[in-house]
C-alpha cells in the first residue's frame, strides 16, 4: 500500500462512507434544529435585554451588563459541559441537546445583547427627541424610529456573531448529542477509520456555506444607503 | 384685542444640570396667535427653556401650563400633551428610513390612530402647506436641508398643533436655503399659528415677532415689541449682544 492509498483508505473509505452515511443525515438534521433554536431564543434575548438596557434603569443595567460580560467570558464548552454535569447535583436534569441548547443560547445572547445595543446607541438622540415629541410613548419610539435604523447598522456583526456560535453546535458532541460531530466521531470510534469525519467535514459545509454566502448577501442588501 | 388667558405659562422655571444652573427662575408666558422669539448668547439656557415646555427636558422647579394642560403633573398623559406642541429641530431629525411622506403620517396613525387613507390626505396636506406636495415620496438623503426642515414642519402641523417649538430651525441650513424655511414660518403665522422661536435671525424676528424675549446666564433680562428692544435696549448684555450679532 503507498502512502496515497493508505491517506485515501484512511479518509475517502468509501464502505465506511457508506456505511456511516445514515447517522451522518441524521446529525446533519439535529445540527440543524440545534441552530435554528439557538438562533431563534438568542437573539430575541439578546435584542430583548437591549430594549430593557435602553429603559437606562440603573440596578437593571448593572444586572444585564453583568450577565452578558460573564456569558462573554466563559468559553461555551465550559457552558454546556456546568449545565450538564452541575445542574444534576442541584436536582435538574438537562438532556445534551437542552444544556447544548442553553449554554449558546446564552452565549449569543450575550454577544447579540452588546451588538443590539451598540446599535440603538449609535441612532441619533434627535431621533429620539423628534419621535417623543410628536406623542409617540418609548416603545413606539423604539420600534418605529430607532429600532428600524439600529437594526441596519447591526446586520453585518450580528450575521458574523452568528455564524461564529451557531458553529458551536459541535461542541454538543461532548455531552452525547449525536450531531454531525457526535455521529462523525462515534463512526471514527466503530469502525477505527476516520472517513466518518471526512463526511462530517463536508455536511458542516454543505450545511455552513450558504448560511455564509446569505450573510454576505445580507449584509450588502441592508447596506446603508446615505 | 384683550389677551385671554396665555396659552403657554411657564413660572419660575430652574434647571439643574448637575452643578450648572441652566435656568435660574424663569417666567415666560406666550399668548395665542402670538409669535415670541426667544434671543441670547449661546449657553443662556433658551433652548433649554424651549425643550422643557414639551418636557423633553425635565424642570428641577417650577410649573409649566400649555392650553390648560400642567405639563409637569405626573398624571397628565405626556403623550398626548406633546400632540398639541409641535416641535422643529436645529438638525431637522427626520426619520431617514421612511419618505417624507411617511415621516409625516407616522405619528398620525399610530398616535392619532387614523386609517391609512385618512393619515395620508392629512399628511399630503401638511407637505402641501410647506410647499414639497411633489416630494412626498423622496427620502430625507434625497432632499436639500431646507426641505428636510420644511418637511420636520410639515410632520409637526398635520398633528394640529396648539403651539410650535422652533429650536433654531435655520442654524444648520446654507445661507441660501434660510428663506424658504422663514416663509413657511412666516405663513404660519398668517394662519394664526401660536409659535416661540429659539433663532439669531434678527431680521425675521423685527419684521414678524410680537415680542422678543432676551435670555442671558439662565434668566430673562428683558422682554419686549422687537422695535423697543432692538432700539432702546435697556441692558448692558442686551447692548453687546446685538452690537455683536449685527456686526456679522
Amino acid at each position: 500500500m503507498t502512502g496515497w492509498e493508505r491517506f485515501t483508505d484512511s479518509f475517502f473509505n468509501a464502505r465506511v462512507m457508506a456505511q456511516y452515511l445514515p447517522k451522518i443525515i441524521e446529525g446533519f438534521g439535529l445540527t440543524i434544529l440545534l441552530a435554528l433554536c439557538i438562533i431563534a431564543a438568542g437573539l430575541i434575548a439578546g435584542l430583548a435585554l437591549a430594549v430593557l438596557r435602553a429603559l437606562e434603569l440603573r440596578p437593571l443595567n448593572w444586572l444585564i451588563i453583568f450577565l452578558v460580560d460573564l456569558f462573554r467570558a466563559l468559553p461555551p464548552l465550559v457552558i454546556i459541559v456546568l449545565l450538564f454535569f452541575g445542574l444534576p447535583s442541584m436536582g435538574m436534569e438537562l438532556s445534551g441537546f437542552a444544556s447544548a441548547w442553553l449554554a449558546l443560547t446564552l452565549v449569543l445572547m450575550a454577544f447579540s445583547e452588546e451588538i443590539f445595543w451598540a446599535g440603538i446607541t449609535s441612532v441619533p438622540k434627535g431621533q429620539w427627541e423628534a419621535a417623543r415629541s410628536t406623542g409617540l410613548n418609548f416603545l413606539q419610539a423604539l420600534g418605529y424610529v430607532v429600532l428600524p435604523q439600529a437594526l441596519r447598522l447591526t446586520i453585518p456583526p450580528l450575521t458574523n456573531r452568528t455564524i461564529a456560535i451557531t458553529k458551536g453546535t459541535a461542541l454538543a458532541s461532548v455531552v452525547a448529542v449525536p450531531d454531525i460531530l457526535g455521529a462523525a466521531s462515534s463512526g471514527l470510534s466503530h469502525s477505527f477509520n476516520p472517513s466518518p469525519l471526512t463526511l462530517g467535514a463536508l455536511a458542516y459545509l454543505v450545511l455552513f456555506f450558504p448560511v455564509v454566502l446569505l450573510g454576505r448577501w445580507i449584509e450588502t442588501r441592508f447596506a446603508w444607503k446615505r | 384685542m384683550t389677551p385671554a388667558r396665555p396659552i403657554v405659562e411657564a413660572r419660575a422655571i430652574h434647571k439643574h444640570f448637575g452643578a450648572l444652573h441652566v435656568l435660574r427662575g424663569v417666567d415666560f408666558t406666550v399668548e395665542e396667535r402670538q409669535l415670541v422669539f426667544v434671543i441670547g448668547p449661546s449657553g443662556s439656557g433658551k433652548s433649554t427653556l424651549l425643550r422643557c415646555l414639551n418636557r423633553l427636558e425635565e424642570p428641577s422647579s417650577g410649573s409649566i401650563i400649555v392650553d390648560g394642560v400642567d405639563m409637569l403633573d405626573a398624571r397628565t398623559d405626556i403623550n398626548k400633551a406633546r400632540q398639541r406642541i409641535g416641535m422643529v429641530f436645529q438638525s431637522f431629525n427626520l426619520y431617514p428610513h421612511m419618505t417624507a411622506l411617511g415621516n409625516v403620517m407616522l405619528a398620525l396613525r399610530k398616535v392619532q390612530g387614523l386609517e391609512k387613507a385618512e393619515a395620508e390626505a392629512r399628511a399630503q396636506r401638511a407637505l402641501d402647506r410647506v410647499h414639497l406636495a411633489d416630494r412626498a415620496d423622496h427620502y430625507p438623503n434625497q432632499l436639500s436641508g431646507g426641505q428636510q426642515q420644511r418637511v420636520a414642519i410639515a410632520r409637526s402641523i398635520a398633528l394640529e398643533p396648539r403651539v410650535m417649538l422652533f429650536d433654531e430651525p435655520t442654524s444648520a441650513l446654507d445661507p441660501e436655503l434660510v428663506g424658504g424655511v422663514l416663509a413657511v414660518m412666516r405663513e404660519l403665522r398668517g394662519d394664526g399659528m401660536t409659535m416661540v422661536v429659539v433663532s439669531h435671525e434678527m431680521s425675521f424676528a423685527r419684521a414678524a415677532a410680537d415680542r422678543v424675549v432676551f435670555m442671558a446666564d439662565g434668566e430673562i433680562l428683558q422682554q419686549g415689541p422687537p422695535a423697543e428692544l432692538f432700539s432702546a435696549p435697556r441692558h448692558e448684555r442686551l447692548r453687546a449682544f446685538i452690537s455683536q450679532i449685527e456686526r456679522h
